[in-house]
Parts: C-alpha cells; sequence; structure tokens
C-alpha cells in the first residue's frame, strides 16, 4: 500500500503544481495582456483613486479636484471653468480627456516615468506617484480680458509671444465649465448631452479647432510674398493694378468699394484696405510663389500640435488664376485658425521669423520639481527682415491712420490689420469680424504679443465694413493685459 | 493493500514530540496574521486598527487551547499541521475582512467567520480530546454513508440559492451539509475499502482481456457512490462536490487495490457522467462555456463577467501583488469573499503570496499522506489518505476554476473563504490528521495492538 499512498501523494503534488504554472501564466506571463484589456475597471479605478495633478498658467491654479464619495474617488474641477475650458479642456470620468488635460495626462495622472526618481524602484513597491503640475504658457490676464473682452458675442482669440512662439491666450465663446461633464453620474451625462447637442457649440475650441476664410488680414501674407518676391519694388510704388480688376484668362471682376484704390500703393492699399491691389499682387506672385508665402507662415500644414492638435489652415495648391486673386484676399478656399492668424502677425512682428507656437511651458513633479521644459522652436522664415520690418510699418499705419484705430494701446506701437469673413457657402453664412495685431512698449526692442480675433459680426455683413468696429477693441483688450501684465 | 507492509516493524527508538517547534510555528502564524490585519488597516485608513488589540489576544486563546489539547492528548503528533491550518484560517480571515472593508452595505463577513472558526477550532479539540483512538470510526463506516446520503440529500427539498441546491437557510444562518459528508464519506470509503480491499483487487470474472470485475456485491457500494455523485451533479446541480466525491473514491480504490485499472474505470465514469451533464444541465453547460471563453461577455459588450474579473485580479497582483488593503479584487463581485477568496490573494499578495498559500496546502497535504504512511492500519491509511486527497482535490477545483484551468464550479477554498461549514469540516480534518499522526508516531500499547490486528486478519481489513 505504501506505493499507492505515495502514487496518491504524487498524484495530489501534481495537480498543486498544475495550479502553479497556470498562476504563473496568468500573473506574469499574460498579465500585461489582461491589465491592458478595456474591460479592466482597474485602470479606472487606480486613475481616480488619488487627486489629479493640476494644470497652471503662470502661479495661478486653473484646475482642482473633490472628493465624489463614490468609486472613482476623486474628480475634476475648475477654477475658471469656462474662461480656460478652451486651454485646460476637460479631464472626465465617462468622456476622457482633451487638450491640456489630454496632452499632460501622463503627468497630470503621474503615469510619466519622468515623474518617479527611481522608476524601478516604484515598480517594484508600487507605491503610486502623486500626479505632477502642467505649467502653460498662458497668461491668465490676457486670457480673463479676452474672455471679457469677447463677452457674449461668438468668436475666438488667440495670442501668442511673437519672439518664442508661447500661447498667451486661447479663448473660444460661447464657452462652457469643463467641471460639468468631470463625473460620470447622472449630471454629466446630462450636461454632456446638452453642450455636445447645443447649437451654439460651446464645447468647440474656435481658437484652434475652427478655421474661418481670413478676409482681408490674409493680404499681410499677400504683400509680404509679394515684397519679397518683387512683384512690387516697395511700399510706396504704384502697384499698377486696376480697379475692378479681372485676373487673366477668367470672367470674374473684383471690385472695391475703397475709393482711389485703382494703381494705388501697397501702403495706401493697406491703410484703406484695397482688395483689387493685393489680388492683383498675388496673381502677379503666381500661385507657386503664393503657396510658398503661405506654407512659410504655417498653413497647409496638417501636423500642427501644441502639443494638442491644431486644425489645419488651408491655402489651395491648385486653382486658376480667378480663385488665386480670390484666395490672395483671405477668400475663395482659403481658411485659417485664429491661432495661424495670430501667427501671421508674429511673424510680422518678430522680424519674420515662424516660431512653433506651444502652449505647455513646464511640466514639474508633485512637489515642483521640473521634469521637462518646452524649449522655444522657430518653424522657418517667412519673409525677409527688411519685408518684415516693411509690414510692420505698414500695419502700425493702419493702426493710426486706417482701418484699425480701435485697437491703439497708449504708450505702446500697436500693428494690426482687419477683415470680414463668412463662415459657410456664398454669402448666406455667418459673418466673422476678424483683427490680427501685434504690440510693442514705447522702448522696447521687441514686440511681445500678437493677437487674432474673430468675431460673430452681423453688423460687418451689413456694411461690408472691415473687422476693425468690432474685433480690433478685444485686441486692444487682450494686448493691454498682455503688455500689462509685463508680457 | 497487503497485510506484511501494514504490520511494518515500528523503530523501537522513542520519537520525539516536537511540541515546541509547533508551539513556535503557532506563534509565527498568529503573528503573520495580525500583521496582515494590521497591513489592511494602514492600507485603507493610514493607521493601525485599534481592533489589532481584541483580536490579537482574542485569536491566541483557541490557538492556545488547540496546542495544550494536542499537548495533553496528542503529544507525538505532526507540529505543522495545526501551525498550517492557524496561518490558513488567519489570512483566510485578514482577507474577508479586507473585502468587508470593499463592501461596506453589504453584512460583514469576517464576524461570523471569526465564530465559525472559533466554533471550527473547539470541534478540532474536542476531536483530540475525545477520539483517542481512530480505528473507532471504523466501526461506524456504514452509518457515516447513511449520514453523508442524508445530508448530501436534505438540500434538495430546500429553495436553490445561486443556482445551487447545497445550502439549508434558516434566517441568516446556513449551512452546506454537503461539506460535513465529506469527512464522513472518507471515513465510509476508508472503512469499506480496508475491510474489502482483497476482494476488490483479486476476485470477480475477467470479462475482457485482462479486464477483471469484481464480484456484484463488492461492486454495489461503489455504483453507489458513482450514482450518488452524478445525483448531487444533477439535483443540487453542484459540480464541485460532485467531483470532490468521485475523486476521493478513486484515489483511495486506487490507494487500497493498486489497481490501475480503477482509476481507468474511474475516469471513464466520470467523464461519461461530466460530459452528459455538462451538455445537458444548463447550470453546469454554462459554466463550462464560461471555461471555454472567459471573455466572452467582454466581447459582446457586457463588461466582463466573474471569471474575466478574477483574472483581472490575478494579472493586476503580478508577481510580487499590490499589497494588502490595495487591490481592487471586489469588482469580481458576487461570491468574492467565497468561491473566488484566492483572486484577492493573487491581487494583493502576488504570485509571491499565492504561491506561498498553495504551498501551504501542499504541505498539509503532504503531512496528511505522510501521516497515512507511517499508520500501521489500512483504516488509518486510508482515511489519513482520504482526508489528505479532499484537501488537494478542493485545492485544486476551486484554485483551477478560478484560474480557468478547468470549468469554475461553487466549492470552498479550505480556511480561507468565508463559509461556516467549510471552515468547520477543515477544522475537523486537520483534527483528525493530528490523531493519525500521532498514532503513527506515538509508542505504546497501539503498537502491539496494531500488530496483532494485522496479523489476524491478513486481509489487513477490520471488521465493522
Amino acid at each position: 500500500m505504501t506505493r499507492y499512498i505515495r502514487h496518491a501523494a504524487a498524484f495530489s503534488l501534481l495537480l498543486l503544481i498544475a495550479l502553479l504554472v497556470n498562476l504563473t501564466r496568468i500573473q506574469v506571463l499574460d498579465a500585461p495582456s489582461y491589465n491592458a484589456n478595456p474591460a479592466n475597471g482597474r485602470t479606472t479605478m487606480s486613475r481616480y483613486a488619488r487627486a489629479r495633478g493640476d494644470v497652471y498658467a503662470g502661479r495661478t491654479r486653473l484646475t482642482g479636484s473633490v472628493r465624489t464619495g463614490g468609486t472613482l474617488a476623486w474628480q475634476r474641477a475648475y477654477t475658471a471653468g469656462p474662461v480656460f475650458a478652451p486651454v485646460t479642456g476637460y479631464a472626465s470620468q465617462a468622456y476622457g480627456t482633451t487638450l491640456l488635460e489630454n496632452a499632460g495626462d501622463p503627468v497630470l495622472s503621474g503615469t510619466d516615468p519622468a515623474l518617479s526618481a527611481a522608476p524601478l524602484w516604484n515598480a517594484v513597491t508600487r507605491r503610486p506617484v502623486r500626479g505632477g503640475r502642467v505649467v502653460s504658457t498662458v497668461d491668465p490676464a490676457a486670457q480673463r480680458a479676452a474672455y471679457r473682452a469677447l463677452g457674449v458675442r461668438t468668436g475666438a482669440v488667440a495670442a501668442l509671444d511673437p519672439s518664442t512662439g508661447r500661447i498667451l491666450a486661447l479663448v473660444s465663446t460661447p464657452s462652457y465649465d469643463p467641471a460639468e461633464v468631470a463625473g460620470d453620474g447622472r449630471g454629466a451625462l446630462a450636461a454632456w448631452r446638452r453642450l455636445t447637442t447645443d447649437p451654439r457649440q460651446p464645447m468647440l475650441n474656435r481658437a484652434i479647432r475652427q478655421t474661418y476664410p481670413p478676409g482681408s488680414t490674409f493680404t499681410v501674407v499677400t504683400a509680404a510674398a509679394a515684397l519679397d518676391s518683387g512683384a512690387v519694388t516697395g511700399p510706396d510704388a504704384a502697384t499698377d493694378s486696376p480697379d475692378p480688376y479681372t485676373p487673366p484668362g477668367t470672367g470674374d471682376r473684383l471690385a472695391d468699394r475703397t475709393p482711389r484704390c485703382r494703381d494705388a500703393t501697397v501702403r495706401y492699399a493697406f491703410e484703406a484696405g484695397c482688395d483689387t491691389v493685393f489680388a492683383r499682387l498675388g496673381v502677379r506672385v503666381g500661385l507657386p510663389g503664393m503657396v510658398g508665402a503661405a506654407r512659410a507662415f504655417g498653413f497647409d500644414d496638417p501636423g500642427t500640435s501644441i502639443p494638442s492638435h491644431v486644425s489645419e489652415s488651408v491655402f489651395d495648391t491648385s486653382m486658376n488664376d480667378a480663385r488665386l486673386a480670390r484666395s490672395c484676399v483671405g477668400q475663395d478656399d482659403t481658411r485659417a485658425t485664429p491661432l495661424q492668424m495670430a501667427m501671421v502677425a508674429a511673424a510680422v512682428a518678430d522680424g519674420g521669423t515662424v516660431m512653433a507656437p506651444y502652449l505647455i511651458d513646464r511640466e514639474t513633479d508633485a512637489t515642483g520639481r521640473t521634469v521637462r521644459t518646452t524649449r522655444p522652436r522657430p518653424l522657418g522664415r517667412a519673409m525677409s527682415g527688411r519685408t518684415a520690418a516693411v509690414l510692420a510699418d505698414l500695419m502700425a499705419g493702419a493702426v493710426t491712420d486706417g482701418t484699425g484705430t480701435g485697437a491703439a494701446v497708449p504708450g505702446a506701437r500697436v500693428g494690426g490689420t482687419s477683415g470680414t469673413a463668412r463662415t459657410g457657402t456664398g454669402d448666406r453664412g455667418t459673418p466673422y469680424a476678424w483683427y490680427v495685431s501685434w504690440a510693442r512698449p514705447a522702448r522696447a526692442a521687441t514686440a511681445p504679443v500678437a493677437v487674432a480675433v474673430v468675431v460673430e459680426d452681423t453688423a460687418a455683413a451689413r456694411t461690408g465694413a472691415s473687422g476693425g468696429g468690432s474685433a480690433a477693441p478685444v485686441a486692444r483688450a487682450v494686448m493691454k493685459a498682455a503688455l500689462g501684465g509685463g508680457g | 493493500m497487503s497485510a506484511p507492509r501494514a504490520a511494518a516493524p515500528v523503530a523501537p527508538v522513542r520519537q520525539p514530540r516536537r511540541r515546541g517547534v509547533e508551539l513556535s510555528l503557532l506563534a509565527a502564524a498568529v503573528l503573520i496574521a495580525l500583521f496582515g490585519y494590521v497591513n489592511v488597516g494602514l492600507a485603507q485608513d493610514g493607521r493601525v486598527p485599534r481592533g489589532v488589540l481584541l483580536y490579537g489576544p482574542a485569536l491566541c486563546v483557541p490557538v492556545v487551547l488547540a496546542h495544550l489539547a494536542v499537548r495533553w492528548r496528542a503529544p507525538y503528533a505532526d507540529p505543522l499541521l495545526l501551525p498550517i491550518a492557524v496561518l490558513l484560517n488567519g489570512m483566510g480571515l485578514v482577507l474577508i475582512h479586507r473585502l468587508d472593508l470593499a463592501t461596506p452595505h453589504e453584512r460583514a463577513g469576517a464576524p461570523s467567520q471569526v465564530i465559525w472558526s472559533s466554533l471550527g477550532m473547539t470541534l478540532c479539540v474536542a476531536v483530540v480530546v475525545l477520539l483517542r483512538d481512530h480505528r473507532v470510526l471504523a466501526r461506524y463506516g456504514y452509518v457515516s454513508m447513511a449520514v453523508a446520503l442524508a445530508l448530501l440529500v436534505v438540500p434538495i427539498f430546500f429553495p436553490a440559492i445561486n443556482g445551487a441546491r447545497i445550502w439549508i437557510r434558516e434566517g441568516a444562518l446556513s449551512i452546506q451539509p454537503g461539506e460535513f459528508a465529506k469527512i464522513l464519506l472518507a471515513v465510509f470509503f476508508a472503512a469499506y475499502l480496508a475491510a474489502n480491499s482483497n476482494a476488490l483487487a483479486y476476485t470477480g470474472r475477467r470479462v475482457l482481456w485482462k479486464v477483471q470485475l469484481p464480484t456484484g456485491r463488492v461492486l454495489g457500494p461503489i455504483l453507489l457512490v458513482w450514482a450518488m455523485s452524478i445525483g448531487v451533479l444533477v439535483l443540487e446541480t453542484d459540480l464541485g462536490t460532485s467531483l470532490l466525491f468521485f475523486g476521493l473514491f478513486v484515489v483511495m480504490l486506487y490507494v487500497a487495490t493498486g489497481r490501475r485499472g480503477w482509476i481507468a474505470v474511474g475516469l471513464m465514469l466520470a467523464a461519461a457522467g461530466a460530459g452528459v451533464v455538462g451538455s445537458l444541465e444548463p447550470h453546469v453547460h454554462s459554466r463550462v462555456v464560461d471555461w471555454l471563453h472567459p471573455f466572452a461577455s467582454i466581447r459582446a459588450g457586457q463588461g466582463a463577467g466573474q471569471l474575466a474579473e478574477a483574472l483581472f485580479a490575478f494579472a493586476a497582483g503580478g508577481l510580487l501583488g499590490t499589497g494588502l488593503g490595495r487591490g481592487h479584487s471586489i469588482l469580481i463581485g458576487f461570491a468574492a469573499k467565497s468561491d473566488f477568496i484566492v483572486a484577492t490573494a493573487g491581487e494583493e499578495l502576488g504570485l509571491a503570496g499565492v504561491t506561498v498559500l498553495i504551498l501551504l496546502y501542499a504541505l498539509l497535504v503532504a503531512r496528511g499522506f505522510r501521516a497515512g504512511l507511517a499508520v500501521r492500519d489500512a483504516f488509518g491509511r486510508l482515511l489519513a489518505v482520504g482526508l489528505a486527497t479532499i484537501v488537494a482535490l478542493q485545492v485544486f477545483v476551486i484554485v483551477g476554476g478560478v484560474t480557468d484551468l478547468i470549468p469554475l464550479t461553487g466549492m470552498a477554498m479550505p480556511f480561507l473563504a468565508q463559509g461556516g461549514s467549510s471552515v468547520v469540516t477543515n477544522w475537523i480534518i486537520v483534527a483528525l490528521l493530528i490523531r493519525l499522526s500521532d498514532s503513527a508516531r506515538a509508542p505504546g500499547p497501539l503498537e502491539a495492538e496494531t500488530g496483532v490486528i494485522a496479523m489476524v486478519r491478513p486481509s489487513g481489513g477490520l471488521e465493522f
């Protein structure tokens, strides 16, 4: 019997060994695939088990966390939700993350390996790493000023530091409070339904995710191309342009409402707003030249990210002269995000260099130790320094004498240009007023702020006037705040 | 079995008692369990739970009593049995308490489990003190069978709970009579086989080439047992218990007769029964489907099923675990404290912790078999083998079930899982193993007695 007892014992041990082998398979070999399974609730639970790190604008904290008392222990809160929503985005238990909450998620949620001083040791001890901070480049004063200036109107503001590409403001109205969708309960669901079905699209980030025809503000690009290519010898030279103008090979006729545009100088055309002059110049530069110039400013780049994705601003690459003529004055299929137009103004203010725009200044761990810093990165040169100086002069002239007087800031040199646009097809779309500008304090060498404003403005459509009336004061408010804050 | 082997000569040297070893191991077991309890408190609230001052001494009382009982009545018992049981029971309490904290709206499981554990240890003490000689049990073989059958049949008249008719519920108290039946059946099998092993092994007609069937009189009880386990399966839809009974019987039959044919016959019968029931009975069939496709519900868009959640829990634990109180095994939901308790151990203690637990069971089983090897009478040997096999099969069936190795069947993890009947039963098993190991190693009159019985009855059987 002893032998058979030994057999039975061996059999029993074999069963237990089978268990250990199988456990090793599950807990070690196959564990990664189980852990990554989307149905595994642990990912979510551990994510909300601790307070999320916060998003800052300078020293201003934009976010917070509140206890829920539920299974997902913490949820996101926002200190000034609607104002900063186009910067922070939302971090929702039910609907994921967007914008900075998305781009900075590894740091905010504490999963970024850079946060832990000893990653291997942490992997062994499984001690949860506290979420770090994401410090945005946004200037809270400029952001608030822009939000306040837009008020109840539909519109957007993008402001940049021309010499670095730091984004100083990203505002979109109407806005929403991201705190409303932060949870995963019935309240969040109702808010989500309401916000996503609202025809005014409060969750649309118009500053970077909506493109508008830039209208006359695009003439800055056209003028830069014309001056750089030699299509016109200087700002004060006659441009040899008719009014009305019929581009070659077409029956299309463009006419200006502004007087004295025939054969005007670039300076006059810029200050008075002569579209025929820039249409003529653009056709003279030619399609390849215009495409090259637009690309140098950042158009036609589908990969722009700040690091959140920015919608592609478009300058069509194949069209006939009639369309090219209209495209050169920001119509036809030409479309730009407010951020793109701010980059155009910034290039003028920064001597022709286009800096890559960025929204994250630095990321730190929970104690404030910096783990990552964004370095300013030039995208390229959009025009020669001389051309930039000429354009800066033209834009400043437009503020002092021309279409954009509403943008003047006391004690600073301001350059700007206005435009109108219609979203949608034909003349029936919603009209928008543009203003694109930069400002430099009187004794400073560089301009610390460039801004683009787009505002829904039914009056602009009626009068056909430029955007100076309704958009310029918004730009002025942002520039004033940016300069006042020490830039 | 063969009689000469049963009458193996006993070493004349006096065996060491090793009660001091047992006491120090017991202290370690209690300390580990208390440490686990403190650990859970620290992980959940960040402070040492106040209960430690109450539970520490409270836990020590029955442990010390059990130790004293062993010292008094079974001084030569295996010193590992009691500490292993205390450690497993203690860790079970810790895990149940930990899951109680995660389910504040449910009735806490740990307090009642403490009461059942105390009852179990009391019964363990009672068995050790009152059962002076295990061979007394051999007299009650058929009585045991009758009682076991009755215990198995009774729950059929009670409403099904969670798809299985294995509980008797009266108010807050629920008893699983099938648990107690395990021991009774082991006693019956041991007594029956000790008496009839030769008849089973060597008599009967040769029906086919080399296949020899025992006579009907001897075969009857075997068929009865087979029918019983199938009956349990069909009427109570309790696949686990059925598998356990059948496995237990086949193993004991093999040990008693040494005939591999029995294993083949047993496996074929089990396979046939399981195959038919698995494809026809809906409750069992769904378990088989879950086993084959644990992630089917995820693919169907209904979220993770229980088995998938258990696998996630094990995976989340990885090699070293999340630490006690830091896992999310509560996601398993229903039965997390009972059938799936080992998944909590897997998540919070990791592969390292579960391996330790499995090795503790392996050690317990090995000590059971060792007692079986050392004890001198056939009944004692078979009983020890049976009890050890019960533990091994239970662990295999339930851990294999929750780790998707075999179809999941409701079965309590010995000592760990919440369930009063199970914990009491396992304490009695440990008590019997203590008694058997003591008889195996104790010097004195037993020695001669055993020899006499073996010589007088060359069949090696005992009358009952």
